[in-house]
C-alpha cells in the first residue's frame, strides 16, 4: 500500500462510522463517540432533509415578536413578520457572517447588525446598507451591488397544533406528510386546545444526543430504571398500550392507558403503597384526571430529529434536544398549560412536575443513565450495542417490551446519514 | 421603646440567619431527614431560575406545597432514585430582612452551592438567591416559603438533593 493509499485508508476511516450489518438491532458504539461522525450528522441530519421544532407560535403571537433558537448546532431566528405569517432564518449577517440576534427573544420592526450596520426586514430580506453611497461621495458599494440580491439564508417554516417547525431543505415533504397521519393524530390528541407556557429551563446532559432519543424511544427501560414508577404502582408495562412507528422509522409515540378510579380507589384504600412498605405522604405529585377522556396517561412522542411531546398524566411539555458536541446535548423543557385550564388543574400540572425536568422522579435517571453511557464509550467504544427486544424492525407494535422505536430511529438514521 | 424595636429587630435578624445556616448545615452535612422540619406544614418549596421568576412562572424544576412532598423528596432519594452518590457544599451569605409583618419576615439572601462526587470531582453547581417568607411569630423559626431562584435556567441533569 503507498503512502498516499494508508493516508486515504486513515481518513477514509475518520469519515463516519461503518454499519456493522444491514440490520437496525445492532448500533455501532462509535456513533456516540465520532466527532466526524456527529460532524456529518449536522450537515445530513439537522441541515438535511429534516423538520426540525423551533419554537411555540404562541411565543411570537405579534408583527415583530421574535426568537432566537437552534437546529442542531446553527443558529436561528424566528421571527413574525408584518403579514403575520411565520419566517426563519439563519442568524448570520449577509455581510460578514456575524450573529444578529444576541439575546433569546426580542420584538423590533426590522433586524439591524450591530457589527456595521446592515438592516433587514422581518422576512429576512436586506433593506439597508449603512454608508451605501459612501460618505462624501467617496467609498460606498460599487453599481452592481443591489440589495435586492441579499437576504439571510432562509428555512421552509410549517405549523402544525401550535408548533413551528422549519427545514433547511426545499425538497423535503410537507411536514403532515413526513411526520405520517398516526403520529399527526398522536400530535393533535395532545394539543387539542390553545396552549401557553407554564415553566421552562434547561436540562445539560452529559452525553451524545441520540442516546437521549433512543431513550425516550425506548419503553423497555420505563419500569425498570425508573423505580419510582413501579415502587408506588404508576407505570408498568402490563398497562395495555402500544408504540406506534411512522413508515420512515424517525417519528413515533408510544402510550399506556391507565385505570384512572381504580387508581383513585387504591389510593383512598391505601395510599401508594408498594410491595414494600414505602409510600407517599402526599399523593398530590401523581393525582391526575382523565383530561382527554380516553384513559391515556402516558404517551411520548418524537420527531425526528430534534422534539419530544410528552404527557405524562397532565403534565404537558415539549422538549427540545440541542446536540452541543459530540459528548453533551442540552435539552429544553417547555411546560405547558392550556388557556383553558382552571386553577385546580394548574396546581395539578405544578405538582406533577416534579415527576419530569432536570430534578424530575423520572427524568433525571434518564440524564444520569445517557452520562454512564458515554464514560463507559470513552476510548472504548468498539463493536455495537443490541436493539433486538421485540424483534429487528422498527415498525409499530401493540405492545411496550420492546425496543422497536429505537430501530425506527436508526432506520432514518442510516436514510439520512448514509451510513 | 426605640431600643425595645431595636433589640427585637436585632433579635429577629440572627434567628432568620441560624435558621438559614442550620438548613444548609442539614442538606450538607447529609441530615436529610431533617429537612423538612425546617418548614411549617402548608409549606412551599420551588427551584426556579432567575426569568421564569421575573415572568411570573410558578413551575418549578422542584415544586413542593406541603411538607409531606418534602418527605416524599427524602424517601424518594435515599430509597428509590438511582443516581451517583454526591454532596454539596453550600456557602450562603448574610440574610437581609426586607419586611416583618404579622410575625412574618421576608428575607433574602445568596448562595453558591458547589457538588462534589463520589469520586472527588467538584464543580460549582448552582448560585442565586434564597427568596424567603419565615414564620417568626414563635420559635423555632420556620419556612413558610422558600424560593429558590437560580442564576442561570441551565441545570446539570443530576439535581435530586435540595438546595
Amino acid at each position: 500500500m503507498s503512502v498516499q493509499d494508508m493516508e486515504f485508508a486513515e481518513g477514509a476511516s475518520r469519515r463516519g462510522v461503518d454499519w456493522p450489518s444491514n440490520g437496525l438491532s445492532e448500533v455501532p458504539f462509535r456513533l456516540y463517540t465520532d466527532p466526524e461522525q456527529y460532524r456529518l450528522e449536522q450537515e445530513r441530519i439537522f441541515k438535511g432533509a429534516t423538520w426540525s421544532y423551533l419554537c411555540l407560535a404562541a411565543e411570537i403571537p405579534e408583527p415583530g415578536d421574535w426568537v432566537a433558537t437552534t437546529i442542531g448546532e446553527v443558529a436561528i431566528i424566528v421571527a413574525r413578520g408584518s403579514d403575520g405569517a411565520i419566517n426563519a432564518f439563519v442568524n448570520r449577517c449577509a455581510h460578514r457572517g456575524n450573529l444578529l440576534c444576541l439575546t433569546r427573544k426580542g420584538h423590533d420592526k426590522e433586524i439591524t447588525c450591530i457589527y456595521h450596520g446592515w438592516s433587514y426586514d422581518l422576512a429576512g430580506q436586506l433593506t439597508g446598507v449603512a454608508f451605501e453611497k459612501g460618505v462624501k461621495r467617496q467609498g460606498g458599494m460599487p453599481p452592481e451591488f443591489h440589495k435586492d440580491d441579499h437576504h439571510l439564508q432562509r428555512l421552509r417554516v410549517a405549523e402544525l397544533c401550535g408548533l413551528v417547525f422549519g427545514s433547511f431543505d426545499d425538497k423535503v415533504e410537507d411536514l403532515e406528510t413526513y411526520l405520517g397521519a398516526v403520529v399527526v393524530g398522536g400530535m393533535r390528541r395532545v394539543l387539542n386546545r390553545p396552549a401557553h407556557i407554564i415553566g421552562r429551563s434547561t436540562q445539560i446532559l452529559p452525553n451524545n444526543w441520540k442516546l437521549y432519543f433512543e431513550n425516550v424511544k425506548d419503553t423497555y427501560h420505563a419500569s425498570i430504571l425508573h423505580s419510582f414508577l413501579t415502587t408506588f404502582r404508576i407505570n408498568r408495562l402490563s398497562m395495555p398500550g402500544g408504540i406506534n412507528i411512522d413508515d420512515s422509522g424517525g417519528n413515533h409515540f408510544s402510550y399506556a392507558k391507565l385505570d384512572y378510579a381504580a387508581e383513585d380507589a387504591d389510593y383512598k384504600a391505601a395510599g401508594l403503597r408498594s410491595d414494600t412498605d414505602l409510600h407517599l405522604e402526599d399523593n398530590s405529585v401523581v393525582e391526575s384526571v382523565d383530561e382527554y377522556g380516553d384513559q391515556i396517561s402516558v404517551q411520548i412522542l418524537t420527531v425526528f430529529p430534534n422534539m419530544v411531546l410528552q404527557q405524562v398524566r397532565n403534565t404537558i411539555a415539549v422538549r427540545v434536544i440541542r446536540p452541543r458536541g459530540v459528548d453533551r446535548t442540552e435539552l429544553d423543557w417547555v411546560h405547558l398549560g392550556f388557556d383553558d385550564d382552571d386553577d385546580a388543574m394548574t396546581e395539578r400540572r405544578l405538582r406533577q412536575g416534579n415527576l419530569i425536568g432536570a430534578a424530575g422522579y423520572i427524568s433525571m435517571e434518564d440524564g444520569c443513565v445517557g452520562g454512564f453511557v458515554q464514560r463507559a464509550l470513552q476510548y472504548n467504544d468498539s463493536g455495537s450495542g443490541i436493539v433486538m427486544m421485540g424483534g429487528h424492525d422498527g415498525e409499530s407494535q401493540k405492545f411496550r417490551a420492546s425496543e422497536a422505536a429505537i430501530r425506527g430511529f436508526w432506520k432514518k438514521y442510516r436514510a439520512l446519514t448514509g451510513v | 421603646m426605640q431600643g425595645a424595636g431595636a433589640t427585637d429587630k436585632t433579635a429577629v435578624w440572627l434567628g432568620v440567619n441560624e435558621l438559614i445556616a442550620a438548613y444548609a448545615d442539614c442538606i450538607d452535612e447529609d441530615r436529610l431527614e431533617e429537612w423538612p422540619d425546617f418548614f411549617v406544614e402548608h409549606c412551599h418549596y420551588l427551584i426556579t431560575d432567575r426569568e421564569s421568576h421575573q415572568a411570573g412562572l410558578r413551575h418549578g424544576i422542584i415544586y413542593c406545597a406541603s411538607r409531606g412532598m418534602l418527605m416524599d423528596r427524602v424517601t424518594s432519594l435515599r430509597r428509590v432514585l438511582m443516581f451517583e452518590a454526591h454532596r454539596y457544599r453550600h456557602v450562603v451569605g448574610a440574610a437581609s430582612i426586607a419586611r416583618t409583618e404579622n410575625g412574618v419576615a421576608e428575607t433574602r439572601a445568596n448562595f453558591l452551592a458547589m457538588r462534589i462526587m463520589h469520586d472527588g470531582e467538584m464543580q460549582v453547581f448552582a448560585t442565586g438567591r434564597y427568596l424567603d417568607r419565615i414564620d417568626v411569630s414563635s420559635t423555632p423559626y420556620r419556612f413558610i416559603e422558600r424560593l429558590v431562584v437560580l442564576d442561570s435556567q441551565k441545570i446539570d441533569t443530576l439535581l435530586v438533593i435540595p438546595l
